[in-house]
C-alpha cells in the first residue's frame, strides 16, 4: 500500500511537471534547448528557496527524473560546498554534484554515436 | 513605391520546348498522391551512400541522366546545366555536376529555383545561344532537416503549420529543336518580405511573394486565372495556399478550383506532414510526372507554374531576421 | 509606416488562419508518458536499495540518473526515442531522458563529419545552454548562500 501511493505521487507529479512542459510546447512553440533550460532554472529556485526538499518528500522521482532535479541538485551541491569550502565551493559545488549525469550523458552519446546511424523520420 | 509598373515577364519568340523530363523521389514521397507518376521511386533514403548529402548528390546525378535519356540525347549534347538546391553553397548541384562534362550554371532561389532555372534556361534557348538545357533541382528532408531544423533522432514534435521538406530531384531538359510541352513566356518575381518571422510557417511567408509574381504575370500578360487550365504554386501548403486565395481576392483575382499547390498535393492526409510537402524537389518532381505527363496527354493545354521560395538561412533566423520570399513562373502549353 | 501597418496586418491575419492544435489530447500524453518515465526512474531507485542496502542515498540516486541517461541514450541511437518524442512531446523532454537525447541525438547526426570538428563540437548544441545555465544559476544560488 505504502509503495502504491508513492508510485502514485511519482506519477502524478511527473506526470504534471511534463505537462507543465508540453504546455510550454504547444502555447509558445519553445524549442527543446529552451524548455530544458526553463526547468532547471526552476530546479534550481525551488532548491534554493528551500522547496525541493519538501516536495522530493512524498514525490521521488517525480520531482528527481524531470530535469528539475538536475537544476535541483546543481544548487544543493553549491550550497553545500559553499558551506564547507566557502568562496571555492560557488565554482565546483554545482558541478562535482552533478558530474555523474554529465560524464554518463556524454560518454553513452560518444559510444553510441559511433555504433548508430540517424534514420530519417517516420512523421 | 514606383507608380509606374515595371514590366516583370518575358514572352519568347521561340518558345523551347521540353524534350525530356525526369522526376525521383525518396521512400515516403513514392507512397504520395503522385506515385504512379514518378519515374522513380528511390527505397531507402540513403540511396546506398553513406551521407544525405551524398544521396542527394546522386538523385540529382540520376534525374539529370534520366532526362537526357527520356529525351533521347546523351549528356554530352547537353550544353548548360542550370541547378540548385538547399544545402549551403549548393553543393549538392555542384557537386553533382562535377559528374557530368557541361558548362554549370549554379542558381539559388531557394524552394523557387525549378521555375527560375526554366526561366533562365528558355531565355538562352529563345535568344538561340544554346540547343539544349537541362534544368534540374534537388532536395533532401535529412539534408535540409540537419541544417535548418534539428539533429533527426532527436525528440521533439513538428508544430501544425510545419512542412515536410521532400526528398526529391528533378530534371527537364529544354531544347529548341525536338517534341514536346513548350514555355512561352516567363515572370521574374522580386523578393517580398511581410515579416513573418517563424520558422516553422513558410507557406505564410512565401504567400506575399506568390501574390506579386501572379500579379505582376496577370498584368503583363493580360490573362487571368480562367485562361489557365492549371495554376499550379510550388510549395505554399495548405495554409499558405489558402493565405493566397485570400491575398488574391483582396487584390481582386478570384483563384478558382484550376489552383493548386505541389506541397498540398504532393502527401496523402495520412502521412502525417501536417501542412505538406516543401523544398526544391517539391514542386520540380510534381512538375516534371504528373503536371508534364498531363500536358502532353492533353488534359492540360495552358499551365501556370509558379515557383516560390523562402530566402532564409539558419544564421539569419537566429539573428532574428523575417523570411522574404521569393516566386518565379513559367507558362507551360501544350504546343503544336 | 505604411509597410509596417501592411506587416503587422499580414501577421495578425496569419496568426489568426494558423491551425490551433488540440490542447488536451496532446497534455494528456505528455501526462502519461512522463509519469510512466518517472516511475520508472523510481523503480531503477527502489531496485537498487533492494539490492545494494548499504548504498548511500546520493550514490543511488546517481545511478538512477546515470541509467536512465544510458536507457534514453540508447533509444536515441535505435531510432525509437524520437518516436517516443514525436508522440509525448513535453513528456519526454522534461525528463532527464530528453536531457540525454538532446546529447546523444547532435553527436549521431554530426558524427559524419568527423569525429572532433563533428561529433565532439557538436554534441552540445542543444544541451549546452542547460549546462551554461545550470551552472551559472548554481553559482548564484552559492554566492547568496555564502553571505547568509
Amino acid at each position: 500500500m505504502e509503495y502504491f501511493l508513492t508510485y502514485l505521487y511519482v506519477f502524478l507529479v511527473g506526470g504534471f511537471i511534463c505537462m507543465l512542459g508540453q504546455v510550454l510546447v504547444i502555447r509558445t512553440q519553445m524549442t527543446t534547448a529552451r524548455i530544458l533550460v526553463t526547468f532547471v532554472i526552476l530546479g534550481v529556485f525551488l532548491e534554493a528557496i528551500g522547496v525541493y526538499d519538501y516536495i522530493f518528500e512524498f514525490a521521488k522521482a517525480g520531482i528527481s527524473v524531470p530535469i528539475v532535479g538536475f537544476g535541483a541538485s546543481l544548487a544543493k551541491g553549491a550550497i553545500s560546498a559553499v558551506h564547507s569550502r566557502g568562496i571555492l565551493g560557488i565554482f565546483t559545488g554545482g558541478l562535482e554534484a552533478t558530474a555523474g549525469g554529465i560524464a554518463a550523458a556524454v560518454i553513452f552519446a560518444f559510444i553510441f554515436a559511433l555504433i548508430f546511424r540517424p534514420k530519417t523520420k517516420k512523421s | 513605391m514606383g507608380k509606374e509598373k515595371k514590366n516583370q515577364t518575358i514572352k519568347f519568340k521561340h518558345p523551347p520546348k521540353i524534350i525530356g523530363n525526369y522526376a525521383i523521389v525518396g521512400p515516403k514521397e513514392g507512397e504520395g498522391t503522385f506515385k504512379d507518376y514518378f519515374d522513380y521511386v528511390v527505397q531507402n533514403d540513403n540511396f546506398g551512400e553513406d551521407t544525405y548529402e551524398k544521396a542527394e548528390r546522386k538523385m540529382l546525378e540520376h534525374a539529370i541522366m534520366g532526362a537526357a535519356d527520356k529525351a533521347g540525347i546523351s549528356t554530352k549534347d547537353i550544353d548548360v546545366l542550370l541547378c540548385g538546391d538547399l544545402l549551403n553553397q549548393i553543393i549538392s548541384s555542384s557537386y553533382a555536376a562535377r559528374s557530368f562534362d557541361l558548362c554549370y550554371l549554379g542558381v539559388f532561389g531557394a524552394c523557387s529555383t525549378m521555375a527560375l532555372s526554366l526561366a533562365m534556361g528558355s531565355a538562352f534557348i529563345d535568344a538561340g545561344h544554346f540547343q539544349n538545357i537541362a534544368c534540374a533541382t534537388s532536395s533532401h528532408f535529412s539534408s535540409a532537416e540537419r541544417q535548418f531544423r534539428y539533429p533527426l533522432e532527436l525528440g521533439n514534435q513538428r508544430p501544425p503549420t510545419a512542412q515536410w521538406t521532400a526528398t526529391a530531384a528533378g530534371c527537364s531538359i529544354l531544347s529548341s529543336e525536338g517534341d514536346g510541352p513548350i514555355i512561352t513566356s516567363a515572370t521574374f518575381g522580386k523578393v517580398i518580405d511581410f515579416d513573418i518571422c517563424d520558422v516553422n510557417n513558410m507557406g505564410a511567408a512565401m504567400a506575399p511573394a506568390a501574390m506579386s509574381t501572379m500579379l505582376a504575370h496577370f498584368r503583363d500578360t493580360n490573362t487571368t486565372p480562367d485562361d489557365y487550365d492549371l495554376i499550379v504554386t510550388g510549395d505554399l501548403g495548405k495554409l499558405g495556399s489558402e493565405i493566397l486565395i485570400d491575398l488574391m481576392e483582396e487584390e481582386g483575382i478570384k483563384l478558382g478550383i484550376n489552383y493548386c499547390d505541389c506541397g498540398q498535393m504532393m502527401f496523402k492526409h495520412d502521412q502525417n506532414v501536417f501542412m505538406g510537402g516543401s523544398g526544391c524537389g517539391c514542386s520540380a518532381s510534381v512538375l516534371n510526372s504528373f503536371i508534364l505527363r498531363k500536358i502532353r496527354e492533353g488534359v492540360y493545354k495552358k499551365v501556370l507554374f509558379m515557383a516560390t521560395g523562402a530566402l532564409l538561412s539558419p544564421t539569419s533566423c537566429q539573428q532574428g531576421e523575417s523570411i522574404p520570399g521569393v516566386a518565379h513562373a513559367v507558362v507551360i502549353e501544350k504546343g503544336e | 509606416m505604411e509597410m509596417q501597418e501592411r506587416n503587422k496586418r499580414y501577421n495578425d491575419y496569419v496568426n489568426a488562419r494558423i491551425p490551433k492544435t488540440h490542447a488536451w489530447p496532446t497534455l494528456l500524453r505528455a501526462f502519461w508518458v512522463g509519469g510512466v518515465i518517472c516511475m520508472i526512474g523510481q523503480g531503477i531507485t527502489d531496485g537498487l536499495a533492494a539490492i545494494f542496502p548499504a548504498m548511500p542515498k546520493l550514490a543511488i540516486a546517481s545511478y538512477t540518473s546515470i541509467i536512465l541517461v544510458f536507457i534514453a541514450s540508447f533509444l536515441t541511437g535505435i531510432g525509437v526515442y524520437d518516436r517516443i518524442g514525436a508522440y509525448a512531446g513535453g513528456g519526454s523532454i522534461v525528463p532527464i531522458t530528453g536531457f540525454s537525447n538532446s546529447i546523444t541525438s547532435p553527436a549521431m547526426e554530426f558524427r559524419s563529419e568527423g569525429l572532433i570538428f563533428g561529433l565532439c563540437v557538436k554534441m552540445f548544441t542543444i544541451a549546452g545552454p542547460v549546462i551554461v545555465i545550470g551552472v551559472l544559476a548554481s553559482a548564484f544560488v552559492g554566492l547568496i548562500y555564502l553571505f547568509i
